[in-house]
């Protein structure tokens, strides 16, 4: 046992004390390169899993706050793509509505006052942002679970993604997550109609998620068996961003 | 004099293994962590920052891994695994093999470790009889395994503090619990940086006998 321990750990550790200073070094501001991105992305599904499959809890609900304990609308940030790029947040389409399709059997199209007519959530709660920072802001909104069960899913729909007139921006969902009894389509913040720098006239939000995988400016929410993919997921961020 | 000193083995594979595995995944933790800590670099809720001497700062682009937030995400939540997976093995072989005697510090470790610190501060001529480690080293083993469960308890506290709510309440909640996960950075880079000057200083031996095993140095050895 201590030859065989002696002999491989010599070897080995003459190897790791030349490769791994070397690559270190070499790493410093890396995202990992053509050979280790990859399979940096690929652990990153396997934590998505772990994060779905084990540590989500399809009922368990995130801690919510007395109105008080809000954070001054001046410190809760808000940006957009499009006003990253124009200086200018995206203007409304003329005659929105909010299409929900894909693999459904009642196609529904919902205007704002169709939404605000349907039964609606309150709630105080804590913003997590990937950055690390957090906020505390009111939301109302129309859980997605009771726009789902108008459109009425097919049984091979397997995600929901979200797409917004905001550029590009897009996200995809588990069901799981969009079926959380506090996982909204919201159109008021502490108590007033949404803003456009929180994504006016309609966003998504959820305490469950981190602040990225709530599509903001929303246009469409379609079931999908493939896995959708987002503006932010694409770029590398984890595709759950579950928290 | 030295040379009758007997050779021994001092260290099996599977601590050195996951030595040698813990020093580097931990450099890739703490690279990564710096790089996320670019993002938003204050801690506590917005506009009323916690006492940080690097409030508003980004670190050094050396001691960052991951480029952008993405990328130390992705590093950060790879390392995680080898991370906790060697320190389990690790605690798991103590278990097993009964070696945690050597290495737990206990409430009888207290006065020796006094001792100890009185031979350091050459306050005491001789240098205490001790086993295969001293008191201050049982000390200090005991406090970095502690830290480095600390570390992960308050990673899975940031990392999912609505499905591990309990476990965000107990570091005092989501802020406080990031806090303590930087905090326990330095403390790792303190100990890290004392605990190489000592190999170098009072026992070099013993840096052989954690590559190879073997060990031939001043202090009694057993296993």
């Amino acid at each position: 046992m201590a030859d065989l321990g002696t002999g491989l750990s010599r070897r080995d550790f003459m190897r790791l004390g030349l490769v791994a200073p070397t690559a270190l070094a070499a790493a410093c501001g890396w995202e990992g390169g053509p050979l280790l991105e990859p399979r940096l992305r690929a652990i990153s599904r396997l934590n998505d899993w772990v994060g779905e499959k084990i540590l989500l809890s399809p009922t368990r609900l995130a801690a919510e706050y007395p109105p008080a304990a809000r954070t001054p609308a001046a410190r809760f940030p808000g940006y957009s793509i499009t006003r990253n790029r124009t200086g200018a947040y995206p203007p409304v389409p003329a005659n929105w509505a909010l299409e929900v399709g894909g693999l459904v059997r009642t196609p529904v199209r919902l205007t704002r006052a169709m939404l605000e007519a349907l039964p609606r959530v309150t709630y105080t709660v804590k913003h997590h942002c990937v950055e690390g920072w957090t906020a505390v802001a009111t939301w109302t909104g129309v859980p997605v679970s009771a726009v789902a069960a108008m459109a009425q899913p097919t049984a091979d729909a397997r995600y929901l993604r979200f797409d917004s007139f905001d550029s590009r921006y897009a996200n995809g969902w588990d069901l799981a997550s969009a079926m959380h009894p506090q996982t909204i389509l919201a159109y008021a913040y502490n108590d007033r109609p949404l803003m456009a720098a929180h994504g006016a006239p309609l966003r998504l939000y959820s305490p469950i998620k981190l602040g990225y995988k709530m599509t903001k400016y929303l246009t469409t929410m379609s079931f999908t068996r493939e896995r959708p993919g987002g503006y932010w997921e694409d770029q590398g961020y984890p595709w759950l961003g579950g928290i | 004099m030295a040379a009758e000193r007997p050779l021994v083995k001092r260290h099996h594979g599977i601590v050195r293994l996951a030595h040698w595995l813990n020093a580097i995944v931990l450099v890739g933790m703490i690279a990564s962590g710096l790089q996320i800590y670019g993002a938003f670099s204050h801690f506590g809720p917005r506009g009323e920052p916690y006492p940080n001497p690097f409030d508003g700062q980004s670190l050094p682009a050396w001691s960052r891994l991951g480029g952008w937030l993405a990328g130390g995400l992705n590093w950060h939540f790879a390392l995680a695994w080898p991370f906790v997976i060697t320190g389990l093995v690790y605690l798991g072989f103590l278990a097993w093999t009964g070696e945690w005697r050597a290495l737990l510090f206990r409430p009888r470790d207290v006065g020796p470790a006094i001792q100890m610190q009185l031979y350091y501060l050459r306050l005491r001529r001789t240098h205490p009889p001790q086993g295969k480690h001293n008191a201050l080293q049982k000390g200090a083993y005991t406090f970095i395994v502690v830290l480095g469960a600390l570390s992960v308890l308050t990673g899975f506290a940031i990392y999912k503090p609505v499905q591990l709510a309990w476990l965000t309440a107990l570091f005092g909640g989501y802020e406080l619990a990031r806090y303590w996960h930087f905090w326990a950075v330095w403390i790792f880079v303190g100990f890290t940086l004392l605990h190489v000057a000592l190999v170098f200083l009072v026992d070099p031996a013993s840096l052989r006998a954690m590559i190879t095993g073997w060990y031939r140095g001043r202090f009694p050895s057993h296993g």
